[in-house]
């Protein structure tokens, strides 16, 4: 478990101080896929840098597994250092270094003999998928390809943490993908605890099980994803949920609906974190009598299920309209009739 | 032929005054290149937000490395006599061009060093910090190997400078090509001896370009 508490910095330039992280206080579990989002200068960089002390902080603490990082003497944080992998937005890897090369450089650093050392840089080339190009130099490899390096060399001395750094966010959307599923994958294999900064929505909704949004070096919101999906209490917050939700505008738009249609009812359902009523629509459909039009929505997948929101007219007969609509409101599902102006 | 065109060389000496600047080229480039080395470390380490940030080393290091280019070569190799003698044991010959040579290029051969470890992506030294290297593991597996090229095409332009100035070291009797020019061709007004040992020269000049641009480029894997 990782708790930061009162975790501040200070940066002084001869014009003015800025708080890059202000009394950041944060609890992360063992095993968990935590992020924190926020905008472009919001302290999310210093603030994962505070964690490995690559930036000294002003003020505060940061304990890993009962060890206090913020006290350890510079020996004793290069080794402490060996536990906590990092990767980054542009890799950072050596030019002057092949595949295995770069992957073997952390093991050369924790002093692992050479023998040993090629058997886990194996290891981890098979884990992350690239087999085949260990002999290949960065400027060789896509930038997909080069961010797998990265997690290889990051998790080679089996680090407690995996620190990212907007990891995805130099790549393109189908990338950003596959190398999420690789940290989800490794998260539920190796069981790794992952902190992930980003200032993208659409990779916190992804793989993240809980969250904190960060402004002005303050975390402002926190919870479990679904929860800040569902209920986001801050302005910034809800304009993050609808990076991906669109915003509530677009419902302005069922007022043109609701002239097209004289009989039957549009009903709002609304799935929060659905994992077994997915195929809901297919099942009210061959149990009643009735049409079902699907007449616009947004539901967007998480670690947690489905989330969103769909509009639907169900037409038939007002009997059987009735049982149906009882029948999705007994499910998790919620349901919202419209009415009809 | 080669006799009626040159009457006054004799190609045995030649040789000899090429090995002679093949020699104190390479030694005091293999000199230049490991003070350069640590003189361009130095400058780079201390310098703000550098390792070992120190302003007052930083300093010191810039000015004297300012100071020794300043310096023009031929007057440096008079003000280094007493040094040389001390060193050496003699004033003469191509041993004795050696310190010289070596005070006067690695000041500026230190300069490139340092140019070129600014180039290296500060996001791979941080990298390499957030793995728990020592400031020697950077030092030897990250900022080095990284700027090889960079070190590699600035000790060619270093040595190529070194040429020369072992041409002015001979006019104090250090020996080799320049040495040979002087002597047995423009006091002797042989001019077809002052020819030979120019070409020789410009052919090492270009042998040695060719060699370390080669080498830069297979280094380079960017
Ligand atoms: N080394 C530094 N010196 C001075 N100011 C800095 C430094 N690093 C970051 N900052 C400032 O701290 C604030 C937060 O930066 P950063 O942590 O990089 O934000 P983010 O990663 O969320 O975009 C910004 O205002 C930035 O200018
Ligand atoms: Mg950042």
């Amino acid at each position: 478990m990782i708790t930061i508490k009162d975790l501040s910095k200070v940066f002084s330039t001869k014009s003015k101080t800025i708080s890059a992280v202000d009394n950041l206080s944060l609890e992360i579990n063992k095993g968990e896929i935590f992020g924190v989002i926020g905008y472009s200068g919001a302290g999310k960089s210093t603030f994962i840098r505070l964690i490995n002390r690559l930036e000294d902080p002003t003020d505060g603490q940061v304990v890993i597994d009962d060890e206090n990082i913020t006290l350890l003497n510079k020996k004793k944080l290069r080794v402490a250092r060996q536990d906590i992998g990092m990767i980054f937005q542009h890799f950072n890897l050596l030019w002057s270094r092949t595949v295995e090369e770069n992957i073997s450089f952390p093991l050369e650093i924790a002093g692992v003999p050479k023998q040993e050392r090629q058997e886990r840089v194996h290891e981890l080339i098979r884990l992350v998928g690239l087999a085949g190009r260990e002999k290949a130099y960065p400027s060789e490899l896509s930038g997909g390809q080069k961010q797998r390096v990265g997690i290889a060399r990051a998790l080679a001395n089996n680090p407690k943490v995996l620190l990212c750094d907007e990891a995805t966010s130099a790549l393109d959307p189908e990338t950003t993908d596959s190398i999420l599923e690789l940290l989800v994958n490794i998260n539920e294999k190796l069981g790794l605890t992952i902190i992930l900064i980003t200032h993208e929505m659409h990779v916190i909704r992804k793989i993240c099980h809980r969250v904190a949004v960060m402004d002005a070096g303050k975390v402002v919101e926190q919870g479990d994803v679904l929860d800040v999906f569902l209920h986001p209490q801050k302005q910034i917050t809800k304009k993050f949920v609808e990076q991906i939700m669109g915003d509530k505008d677009q419902e302005d738009a069922l007022d043109l609906l609701k002239e097209k249609y004289d009989s039957g009812k549009i009903v709002r359902l609304h799935f929060i974190g659905e994992l077994t009523n997915q195929a809901l629509i297919s099942q009210v459909a061959k149990q009643y009598e009735i049409d079902i039009n699907i007449l616009q929505g947004k539901i967007t997948q998480t670690q947690k299920g489905a989330y969103g929101s769909l509009f639907i007219h169900i037409d038939g007969d007002e009997e059987e309209i009735k049982r149906a609509i009882d029948y999705i409101t007994s499910t998790s599902v919620e349901v919202e009739v419209i009415p009809y102006v | 032929m080669f006799n009626e065109l040159f009457p006054n060389v004799k190609m045995d000496d030649v040789w000899v005054a090429t090995y002679e600047t093949f020699y104190m080229t390479l030694i005091a480039l293999l000199g230049t290149f490991i003070l350069g080395i640590l003189l361009g470390l130095l400058l780079y380490l201390t310098s703000r937000g550098g390792l070992w940030q120190n302003k007052a080393l930083n300093f010191i290091v810039a000015s004297i490395v300012n100071v020794f280019r300043a310096i023009p070569f031929i007057i440096l190799i008079l003000l280094l006599f007493p040094f040389t003698d001390f060193i050496v044991g003699t004033i003469r010959g191509p041993n004795a061009a050696l310190p010289a040579l070596i005070i006067g290029s690695a000041p500026f051969y230190g300069r490139l060093v340092e140019i070129a470890l600014r180039e290296v992506d500060k996001g791979v030294v941080e990298a390499a910090k957030a793995m728990g290297a020592k400031t020697n593991t950077i030092i030897l597996k990250v900022l080095l190997p990284e700027s090889m090229p960079a070190l590699v095409s600035g000790i060619t332009v270093t040595g190529i400078a070194l040429i020369g100035y072992t041409a002015i070291a001979g006019v104090i009797g250090a020996g080799g090509l320049g040495d040979f020019a002087y002597f047995y061709g423009f006091q002797r007004r042989s001019f077809d001896v002052v020819f030979v040992c120019t070409v020789l020269i410009v052919i090492i000049v270009f042998i040695f370009q060719f060699i370390g641009d080669s080498i830069s480029n297979k280094l380079d894997k960017r």
